[in-house]
């Protein structure tokens, strides 16, 4: 069932993705490629009583407006990329501790930090792994349109659901490429309430702890509640697996012109097959271990130096397979250039 | 300790764990009295930095938020636009506010954010043993001015005359010291008054003293506040302004 065919950009559709998950406000710090998610929110809240915005000094006061808004019960979140995504590892590591539902949108951008402003996948290090903790973060990375409004409102349900800070990954291509999506009309169910709560019996939170042992029990614990829900939180695209001798393994954008690839390669024989994560963290291994069991190669390409196959490498490590990393940081692929490669030309 | 001690406070929480002598312990006293005497503990959501003010965390029993370096202003700012109805306060010290927060801190100001904060200033960082801060006074010895603080780091930042140049005309801002607690009860409470029914922003520094980085005795550390108190003046800002105009 679908609710309507909108010309959109992957910014447009992120917003209302937010909407239609229930957010209610957004911090933010002007950024390219991001940018428009913030204007286009700013849009939508200047003709609404319900939606509020913040446009902040810097991604530092977005990220801890974020996080003062939840611990109140509200959604919010906040958008950036690469230098304002790097500002935010301080918020976002006193979500991990805490368990507050931060969700941030980070269209990724060339780096290090300035570098350029349309496109990388470099971001996924820092999305995943950035804070000063064990990396306790729920990461996605949309790879359409369309899926910068779904993933945005899986982000947020997961996000309040499991109470983790969550990280949606896009680039800058993807927030700026228009196209016409038919956006379904199911809306996440998301379930917001107070952190701090206003009982009688006070709520008392701090993210500073007199011994190791202290802490080392609240580590465990979210380590525990992260383990568990890992399966519940995982999220795949297989495609063209059944009896692919090659698989790739790209996500976002990436995989879009890998799909492409695996769909031409099919058609002239080719026994190869498309692995896409679509949470990077945690990742879903199982299928992918069930996909390479009998793949003569696995060929990991992407946009940045080996940040996906670093993450591919450790979750199969248990396997015996031969790997092909195409690595072409902050630069993009397309099809024809995946083709190519697959063919050893 | 029974008698006197604030309703508000959290008993188990008691002992505090400041050092003996600290100013911390008169601060969060006079502002315990100026919530049981505004009835508003349990409309008060209090934010509060890390370093020595992060061990008011459970101080009272008011729902508490201890946040990272210099990030209590925003985390407050954002609370309080989902929460216009709860009382908002920052709690900081003079690294936190003045150093690595001051532009979180300088913004919420201009933009007239309806929080209230306050920030003691001892002038050093205490609680990673007595660091030179920007409102460290010329002179002054401590682990990063083993000869003395030089002139050429800075006379000593003043933080509610800077506050004061970009604030709004309705916000409240004053500078108090620990030496007067009436005062200081006061003030807080016109602070606080100023969010609740004028919906802007607050802010009150407090002078404050430090006897374990300084090393000094009670006598010798007000004989330093003394000096503090002639450096940054005790008095507010917000009043001068509305006599200017």
């Amino acid at each position: 069932m679908t609710e309507k065919k909108l010309l959109l950009t992957g910014n447009e559709a992120a917003v209302l993705g937010a909407i239609a998950a229930g957010a209610k406000i957004m911090f933010g710090y002007p950024i390219t490629p991001a940018t428009e998610i913030l204007q286009g929110w700013i849009g939508k809240a200047d003709k609404s009583d319900e939606l509020q915005y913040l446009q902040t000094e810097d991604e530092i006061a977005a990220g801890f407006g974020v996080l003062g808004a939840v611990l109140a019960g509200e959604i919010a979140f906040t958008a950036s990329a690469g230098p304002g995504h790097v500002l935010l590892q301080d918020p976002l590591s006193m979500a991990e501790n805490l368990r507050l539902p931060f969700v941030g949108i980070m269209m990724q951008r060339g780096g290090p930090s300035t570098g350029t402003v349309n496109f990388s996948q470099q971001e996924v290090n820092l999305a995943a792994f950035g804070g000063n903790g064990d990396g306790i973060r729920l990461v996605y990375s949309a790879s359409s349109v369309l899926e910068m409004y779904t993933l945005t409102q899986e982000a947020f349900q997961m996000a309040w659901r499991y109470r983790f800070p969550t990280i949606l990954l896009g680039d800058g291509y993807l927030g700026k490429m228009k196209t016409v999506v038919e956006l379904p009309a199911d809306r996440a169910d998301v379930k917001a309430e107070p952190i701090l709560k206003e009982v009688s019996e006070s709520t008392n939170i701090r993210n500073c702890y007199s011994s190791e042992a202290d802490l080392a029990e609240v580590l465990q614990k979210n380590l525990a509640d992260w383990n568990h829900a890992r399966k519940s939180l995982v999220l795949s695209e297989s495609y063209e697996l059944d009896g692919a001798e090659t698989v790739i393994v790209a996500h976002g954008l990436v995989a879009s012109a890998a799909k492409d690839a695996v769909s031409i390669l099919r058609k002239s024989g080719v026994k190869i097959g498309l692995f896409r994560p679509i949470t990077l963290h945690p990742f879903d291994t199982e299928v992918l271990k069930k996909a390479v069991a009998k793949a003569k190669k696995v060929m990991i390409f992407e946009s940045s130096l080996n940040q996906l196959a670093r993450i591919v490498k450790y979750e199969l490590a248990d396997q015996k397979v031969n790997y092909e990393e195409v690595s072409k940081p902050a630069e993009g692929f397309t099809a024809a250039e995946i083709i190519k490669a697959v063919k050893g030309k | 300790m029974e008698n006197i001690a604030p309703i508000s406070w959290k008993k188990s929480s008691k002992p505090h764990l400041f050092c003996p002598g600290c100013g911390h312990g008169i601060v969060l006293k006079q502002l315990g009295y100026a919530f049981d005497e505004m009835k508003i503990a349990r409309d008060v959501t209090f934010g509060i930095d890390i370093g020595c003010s992060l061990l008011a965390w459970n101080f009272f029993d008011a729902d508490t938020i201890q946040t990272h370096h210099g990030r209590t202003t925003s985390v407050m700012v954002g609370y309080k636009m989902a929460k216009p109805e709860r009382i908002a306060l920052a709690y900081m010290g003079d690294g936190g506010g003045y150093a690595i927060g001051l532009q979180a801190l300088l913004h919420a100001a201009y933009r007239n954010n309806p929080v209230t904060v306050i920030l003691v200033n001892n002038e050093n960082y205490a609680m990673t043993g007595g660091q030179s801060s920007p409102t460290t006074p010329v002179g002054m010895v401590t682990s990063t001015s083993p000869n003395g603080k030089r002139a050429e780091f800075g006379k000593g930042l003043h933080g509610p005359e800077l506050i004061s140049e970009i604030a709004a005309p309705n916000a409240y801002i004053a500078r108090v010291s620990i030496s007067n607690p009436i005062q200081l009860k006061i003030t807080l409470k016109k602070a606080i008054e100023n969010q609740v029914k004028n919906k802007v922003f607050s802010f009150v520094e407090v002078l404050s003293i430090c006897p374990t980085n300084w090393k000094t005795n009670a006598k010798e550390s007000f004989e330093i506040l003394r000096e503090a108190e002639k450096l940054y003046p005790i008095k507010e800002f917000t009043k001068e302004k509305e006599v200017e105009k």
